[in-house]
Parts: C-alpha cells; structure tokens; sequence
C-alpha cells in the first residue's frame, strides 16, 4: 500500500462552526507532506483527527487501510504506537528531566534493562543535538531546545508516522533550519512518513515532498513545492508571496467602517 | 407575555436536568474508569507510593498542628462547660468522643480538601492546558490510569492515616491543657475515656467516615482537574470547585454517615 | 534511583505513623483493654423492667467487671425482658447468686451487680440466676413518694 493514511470525504465541526467539509487527503509512504493554510483554517484538526483525539462527524480516517478507533478504545492505542506527535509547544512532562522524558514512551512500552535504555535515550537525545542537557528540567532550556526534546520523544519509539504540529512557529532563523534538517533527516533515516503542518513557507518547502493547502475547510491547491510556486491560483499566490491583498480577507468580516461611523454608505 | 416566561422557565429547568445528568453520567464513567485504573495499580506500586508522599507527607504539618490546637480549644471549652455541672472528670470522655466521632475525621477531611485537593486540581488541570495529557495519549499511554488513578489510590489510603494522626494529637492536647494546665485529675482523665470510647462503634465507626470522606475529597480534586478549562482562569475556577464542593460533601456525607451509625 | 529510597523511608513513615496513632486510639483511648479476651459461659436472667440498660454494659460483682450483658430479649408469655448475661470463665458464682441493675452515680449508666448466694454449686453456662432485682424507675420514685407525703398529710390532719 502507498498510502500511510488515507483521509475520505472528512467533515467536521467545531462547535456549531464547520470547519472542515469533506476533504480528501494521501499521505505517501516515506514522503514529508506538508499542509498548509492560515490560522485557524483546521490544519491542526487534522493532525488531531488522524491521531483520534477528535471524532470526525463525517468521512473516514484510515491509518494502513484500519479506520482510525474511537477514543479510549483498545483498537486506538494499538493504533497510536505506530505514531509520534510533536506537539506545538513541546508538551514536555514538566516534573521530568529531559533524559526521562525522551524515557518515558520506552519505559511505558518496552521491558528493555536499565543500560540499553540509558544509551538508547541518549543516542535520541544525540539526533536532535540535546544529548549534555539530559539532566536539565524542561523549565531550565529554552523553547527551541524544549521542542526538540519533544522531537526525540515523540521518535523515541521509531515511529512508522511522525506528525509535526507548527515545528517552526517561534523559533529563531538558526533553530528553524537545524528543526527542518532534523526532520527530514530522521524521516529518511527511520524510513517513517511525515505530515508537517505549518504556515512558514520557506522553510516547509525545502524538505516537503508534496503540500497540501487548506482553506476555509477545503483543499484549494495541493502539488509539489516547486508546483506550488508557480501557481496562479489566487489563494496559493498570495500564502506563498506573503501578500496582503488577495482572496484571504484582511478585515474580520461584518458591518462596513462607515456604518460603524454612523455615516451614510455612498 | 406571562405564560412565554413560565415556559421559558420551565425549558431553562428542563435543560438544567438535562445537563446535569449528562454531567454526573460522565463523571460517573470517569469515576469507574478511575477505579479499574486504580485495580490495576498494585502492578506499579511505584506510581501510588510517589503520590502518597506528596498527599501524604506534606499533608502532616497542618494536620498534626491543627490537631493539637483543635485538642486545645475542646479541653478549654469542655472543662468551661462541665464543671458548672461537676463533671470535670468527665473531659478526657468529652475530648475523644468528639475527636474521634466528628471533628477527627471531619475536620482533617476539611483541611485535606484545602491543601491536597486544590494541589491535584490545580496540578492535574495545568497538566492538561499544557497539553501533557494530550501527548500521553498520543504516546498510547491512558492518563487516566497514569495519571488520575494512583493519585486517588493515595488519596484514598492517605486520608484515614490523617484522620488517626489529627485525633491523636487533639487527645495528646486535650490531656496536655486538661491535665497539665488545668490540673483535672489525670486517672480519670484516661479511665473515663476508657469507658466510653467503644473500640468498634466510636473507632471504628470514625475510620469508615474518613475512609468515605477520602474517596469523596480525592475524587471531586481530580476529576475537577481534569475537567478543568485549559486557561489560567480554567483552572483557578476548577481549585474554587474543588475546595467548595469537596466541603459541602464531606459535611453532608457525614451528616448521612452519622445518622446511620450513631442513632 | 537514591531520590526512590528516599521517598520510600518517607512513605514508610507516613504509613508507620498511621499504624502508632491507630494504636494509640485503640489501646489508651478505647475500651480494648477492658474487653475480654478470655473466653466466657453464658448465664439468663429475668427482669420486671430492665431499665436503661444496654447490650455490653458491664456486669460487677463486687465493684470489678466480671462480665458483660450479651443479649436483651422479650418473653411475650411471662412479659418478663430476658438479659443473656456473658460472665468471665475466670470467674465462678454460686447458683444462688442474685442479679440486680443498678446505675453508676445518680443518673449514670446501668449496669448489672451480682451479689453471690452460699450454695456450694457454681453456675454452668446454660443456667438462670432465679433472684433478680429490677432497675428502679425515676418516675416510679417520684410517684411513691409524692403518695406516702400525701398520705402522712392525711394522717396528721386527722
């Protein structure tokens, strides 16, 4: 099977507001896809989705050809052992060293000697360049250092799926480059698949196999970067070029300024 | 334009009824998953005995303090009482009657639900605005049998040893104010408490009252917790809940408690 | 791993403390002491009227604790309250011993005194005391002696 996850005809609501109407997506094994969209436009409800913290009210999500279980169920947890998530801040356990942290999943989950998972925490903590701060605590790093650390959790386990939520999102231009090469690389080297939901352009682009642009709870454009590049659709042209007129609107829809003004509309 | 207000009333009441049952059925089925978690603990016993140190143990200082001032005050004011009727002798009786029916087990419920209560509350509902819980089920792991469960499993062993230790200070300051300071004969002190304290029904009876109270307290702090809104107002009404409701219910439990044991 | 140990000793004493105070509550507080531990033989009395009298008060012979009531039962053929009382196997009476409630100081609680007989057979488990003595009633009292004053009344007008 090509497909690690197969996204059908999804729908879903927040609240009374739908967000997303029946969207099909393709994550290709072994490929970095990346999703991408303005705030707010479900990009993280889909990661939430495929993970099963959320229900979806209509379509399928399908993990390997099994639809994703319902919460709490056993058919889930099974399920989310082949996945690791990176959550927008980290996420870390607060109490924990960063060297029990990146433990807890292999201590939850394996009955490995105390030695073997010494090394083998550290050797994570390696890839992501982290391995002399093992005995700090979360409060004592930085936020770029702290979503590493959740980086070599949430691959502490070689995940087959790694999903990344706003990897980028606050980081300094160095700690951006060296997140995106880690990345990419450790997708190759774990022979993992990718889903990378962002809004940072440049950096998304350089390692995306394929990107998939959402608005308004639809798929708008989706292809290659260097397709994504050249497109003339209105909506990708003005995400990709950071421009501040175009389909996406600048004001929060409502009453025209003359109105609020109490002036006669011309 | 008075009968769309009876019937405005009447639907906000049916939607009250309607919520409220939804609310109690899922902490109902939290509290049961809370359980089956806990069953399974005495695989971990690593996980309970973490918690009962940090319900426990910090837990010591105010219980035995309060203890000892709560035996301070019964023997001031119990002596003030029985000696207009010339039964002074009878103090040592009237300090662990009441510790250890009512004010022992009550009392460390209260104080239990102010300091170990909102502490969970606060802890489990910050856990959850940072997205820790989200990542532990991410990572396959139930928080609720990792997180929740061991600590109502301490909570509910933690309880009762507080109670014992808070009334044991009160009657070990109830003898030090009755019998030291106010010079009530020191053999009736004890011999007339001897009478009267049944090992069952008065013991015995206070350890099942903080036995209940425990598994209220630590189930209110918990599952507020976990219900918490992820924002800091989130949780600081979630502490709020916790410490209001978890008294109101040890109250009302131990009015149900002792009208079912000591008619 | 030395951060564990720690906090088992300090879990361990948590728990240890626990135990001490239910100790404490149990042997110097409560009647542990005064409950027996020794085996005990049963032994039926009948009384009028019993009382206030309560299921474990104690019975004494002599000012010391020779026993317990067990059980208080009603005969509804003889309307008589039947007291079970549960003496010490320490302790041998005579059969002719007789039972009498009485109360601990003036208004204080009801218990069982049993004056020993001179028969030179001990009672058995199984046996009833024949001569018993019923509680007094407060308001019995109050009534007796309202009437003799009403009648030496009486007497000293005529």
């Amino acid at each position: 099977m090509t497909n690690l996850i197969e996204i059908e005809n999804l729908g879903f609501d927040y609240g009374d507001r739908p967000l997303l109407s029946a969207i099909n997506l393709h994550f290709p094994r072994n490929k970095v896809v990346a999703v991408m969209g303005g705030s707010g436009s479900g990009k993280t409800t889909i990661l939430r989705l495929i993970g099963g913290l959320l229900t979806p009210r209509s379509g399928q999500v399908r993990l390997a050809g099994e639809v994703i279980g319902k919460p709490g169920s056993t058919a889930l947890y099974k399920q989310r052992r082949k996945m690791g998530m990176l959550f927008q801040h980290g996420a870390l356990f607060t109490d924990l060293t960063v060297f029990e942290n990146v433990a807890f999943p292999l201590r939850e989950h394996t009955t490995l000697p105390k030695s073997l998972l010494h090394d083998l925490v550290l050797l994570k903590l390696d890839a992501v360049g982290l391995r002399n701060a093992a005995h700090l605590k979360p409060a004592e790093i930085s936020g770029g250092m702290a979503r590493r650390v959740a980086l070599a959790r949430a691959v502490a386990l070689d995940p087959q799926l790694i999903m990344y939520d706003e990897p980028f999102a606050g980081l300094d231009p160095i700690s951006m480059g060296v997140t995106a090469n880690l990345i990419r690389r450790l997708n190759d080297a774990l022979g993992s698949t990718s889903i990378l939901v962002s809004h940072d352009v440049h950096e998304s682009f350089e390692i995306a196999d394929y990107v998939y642009f959402l608005s308004e709870g639809h798929i708008v454009a989706q292809g290659t970067p260097t397709e994504m590049m050249a497109s003339t659709h209105p909506y990708v042209e003005q995400f990709v070029h950071g421009k501040a007129e175009g389909p996406v609107p600048f004001h929060y829809p409502g009453k025209s300024l003359a109105r609020d003004l109490g002036m006669n509309e011309a | 334009m008075m009968s769309n207000l009876i019937v405005r009333t009447i639907t906000q009441l049916g939607r009250w009824v309607r919520v409220s049952v939804i609310e109690l059925g899922l902490a109902f089925r939290t509290l049961c998953a809370i359980v089956m978690g806990g069953l399974n603990l005495w695989k971990r016993p690593r996980l309970v005995t973490t918690q009962l140190h940090f319900i426990g143990n910090y837990s010591l200082i105010i219980i035995l303090v309060s203890g000892l001032f709560v035996g301070f005050v019964l023997a001031y004011q119990g002596y003030y009482t029985l000696s207009r009727y010339g039964s002074a002798e009878a103090l040592g009786l009237l300090v662990a009657l009441s510790l250890v029916r009512e004010l022992g087990p009550v009392i460390t419920a209260l104080l239990f639900a102010g300091r170990a209560g909102t502490s969970l509350t606060a802890e489990i509902g910050l856990m959850k605005a940072g997205e820790q819980l989200a990542a532990m089920e991410m990572m396959a792991i139930n928080p609720i049998h990792r997180v929740l469960a061991p600590r109502f499993v301490a909570g509910f062993i933690a309880m009762p040893i507080l109670a014992m230790l808070f009334t044991a200070m009160g009657i070990g300051g109830g003898y030090l104010v009755g019998v030291q300071l106010i010079g009530v004969d020191e053999g009736a002190f004890w011999s007339q408490m001897q009478a009267g304290v049944d090992l069952w029904d008065d013991i015995g009876n206070g350890i099942v009252k903080s036995i209940v109270f425990g598994f209220a307290v630590t189930f209110i702090a918990i599952y507020q917790g976990y219900q918490a809104q992820p924002t800091p107002e989130g949780v600081s009404r979630a502490t709020t809940r916790t410490v209001v409701l978890s008294s109101l219910m040890v109250l009302w439990l131990d009015f149900v408690l002792t009208a079912l044991m000591f008619n | 791993m030395q951060q564990n140990k720690l906090l088992d000793f300090w879990v361990g004493l948590f728990v240890l403390l626990g135990a001490l105070a239910l100790l404490f509550l149990a042997l110097k507080v409560g009647n542990m002491s005064s409950l027996s531990l020794h085996s005990s033989y049963s032994v039926i009395t009948k009384f009028d009227n019993i009382g206030g009298l309560k299921v474990r008060a104690p019975v004494k012979s002599a000012g010391v604790v020779v026993g317990r009531v067990g059980d208080i039962k009603f005969d509804d053929h003889t309307y008589q309250a039947i007291v079970t009382l549960q003496l010490d196997n320490r302790y041998k009476f005579p059969k002719d011993s007789s039972a009498k409630i009485l109360t601990s100081g003036l208004l204080g609680e009801q218990y069982i005194g049993l004056e020993p007989g001179g028969d030179v057979n001990a009672l058995v488990a199984g046996d009833s005391i024949k001569m018993t003595q019923s509680a007094m009633i407060l308001e019995n009292l109050i009534g007796q002696f309202l009437f003799s004053k009403a009648a030496e009344g009486k007497g000293n007008n005529q």
